[in-house]
């Protein structure tokens, strides 16, 4: 068998594999679309406003509700130091509703 | 046609063979290249997975939440805010929610910790998720004593524990009868934590939340389309996480394609010179070194996606565990469910594939025009 024939097969095997993940993809939004909309059933039931992602602070637990300044007002001079709150970007886009730190 | 397609392959033999000569530099080049993609697509598939679970999962969420702020924090919100609410035009209902954190001092856990209005057991009962299931090892029928604020302790009869399908939104979650939670906490029967509000047309959601400042200018309220828009944004390219996977990525691909831009190895070199004083064309040599990147560039892609696509979705994103998990000791064990963008693949592609093939051939093209004699002799 000829080199290039490897190589044809590896990447065909590898392009079947990718069209393989998107139906893969297809069938699990499908087939998980009940439990979707039993968490939202749930989100509207018990009126939830976040994900449960992060559980070590307040405002990366309820990351919608927190203010700008959470992680720095529990005292002065505090610095942000849990690591979740490293990992997500703040909420700038929602910053007309909060109160200026200036 | 044929014969075309012949020559194509005779190259890629050719070239094939000329990189196998040079087998351990190859084999590093194409482990780190598949690393970057996999690193690179598994930041891509978690952030779009989890954006549109969240998406999905939050379009039921309150359409607007109203806090009261004081001193510059959220402070839990008087009852007669809820008359003040009802009476603005367009409101349909008005509910004041409690919640709450709870510190779990035996196993250092946070719950979020509710009492929602239909509760549907009597008191001393209590409904807990998955997670706190789990972490504290009881399950449905079992007691789990929690402390008052003044230091008493009551023990609660587990009657539900959330399905572990829920994590996502329930994983840390305590519910209990509305005379628990205010038994717990010592909360006045006069206070609620915030107030959820449903409008009756969803056009007017933004001018019923204008009113609420007006009327009551201690409150901030949230929409619906602020909640959702968080989860587009705290994941964002620009967030932590983001930032630090792809910068190092960007550097890492830049090197390599860098080392490949600025010059060809002595080696490379002289192997050009010989093709071309055996009688191959400029274009045959670009043809090879196209192909060369081609095969590195194409393989690693694939191969990364396919393992970045294994890693988020069936593992499930192993390898981001300890990141995301922190120093949390509840954490959620959920499997997102796989939505993937083929816009972003290919984005993947053009940013990776295509550059690190334009950077093979322009040094290889700067080698073929010259004299093969002196490329041979250098």
């Amino acid at each position: 068998m000829r080199k290039s024939s490897f190589l044809f097969v590896y990447l065909a095997a590898c392009s079947l594999l990718l069209a393989a993940a998107f139906a893969h993809a297809q069938y699990q939004q499908n087939r998980r679309s009940p439990e979707l909309r039993e968490n939202g059933e749930l989100v509207r039931t018990l009126e939830l406003t976040d994900l449960c992602l992060f559980t070590e602070a307040r405002y990366t637990r309820h990351p919608s509700l927190a203010d700008f300044d959470a992680p720095f007002q529990d005292h002065p001079c505090s610095l942000e130091h849990f690591p979740s709150g490293s990992l997500i970007m703040p909420n700038w886009r929602n910053a007309e509703n909060h109160a200026h730190m200036d | 046609m044929h014969t075309w397609i012949e020559k194509q392959r005779n190259i890629i033999d050719f070239t094939l063979s000329s990189l196998s000569r040079r087998k351990g530099k190859n084999i590093a080049l194409l482990l780190v290249y598949t690393l970057l993609v996999f690193l690179l697509a598994s930041v891509m598939f978690f952030t779009y997975a989890l954006k549109r679970e969240a998406a999905l999962t939050l379009r039921d969420a309150p359409e607007i939440v109203v806090q009261r702020m004081a001193q510059g924090r959220h402070e839990p919100i008087p009852r007669k805010y809820l008359e003040v609410l009802k009476k603005i035009k367009g409101v349909n209902s008005v509910r004041g929610r409690l919640w709450g954190y709870y510190f779990d001092s035996v196993i250092g856990a946070n719950y979020t910790i509710m009492a929602p209005e239909d509760f549907p057991y009597a008191e001393g009962d209590i409904t807990i998720g998955s997670g706190v299931s789990r972490a504290r090892l009881v399950d449905q029928d079992d007691t789990i004593p929690l402390h008052t604020y003044d230091g008493t302790s009551i023990p609660f009869h587990v009657r539900e524990v959330f399905s572990s399908e829920s994590e996502l939104v329930s994983s840390d979650l305590l519910l209990v009868s509305e005379a628990d939670y205010r038994k717990l906490f010592g909360t006045s029967k006069d206070l609620f934590t915030d107030i959820t509000l449903k409008v009756r047309n969803a056009k007017e959601i933004s001018t019923v939340a204008e009113k609420i400042v007006m009327l009551l200018p201690d409150t901030r309220p949230i929409t619906k389309r602020e909640i959702l828009r968080t989860y587009e944004s705290i994941f964002d390219w620009r967030s932590g996480i983001m930032v630090a996977i792809l910068t190092g990525a960007v550097l890492a691909f830049i090197i390599v394609s860098w080392d490949k831009a600025s010059g060809l190895s002595v080696d490379e070199k002289k192997e050009i010179g010989i093709l071309k004083a055996v009688g191959w064309e400029i274009s045959d040599i670009l043809l090879m070194k196209f192909w060369e990147g081609a095969v590195i560039s194409l393989s690693s892609f694939l191969t990364g996606i396919l393992l970045a696509y294994v890693h988020v979705f069936f593992t499930p994103a192993i390898l981001f565990k300890p990141v995301l998990k922190g120093w949390s000791v509840l954490y959620p064990e959920f499997r997102l469910v796989p939505f993937i963008d083929p816009y972003q693949i290919a984005t993947l592609f053009f940013l990776t594939v295509v550059p690190y093939t334009v950077a093979t051939i322009v040094p290889s093209w700067h080698a073929a025009i010259i004299d093969p004699d002196s490329v041979m002799r250098s």
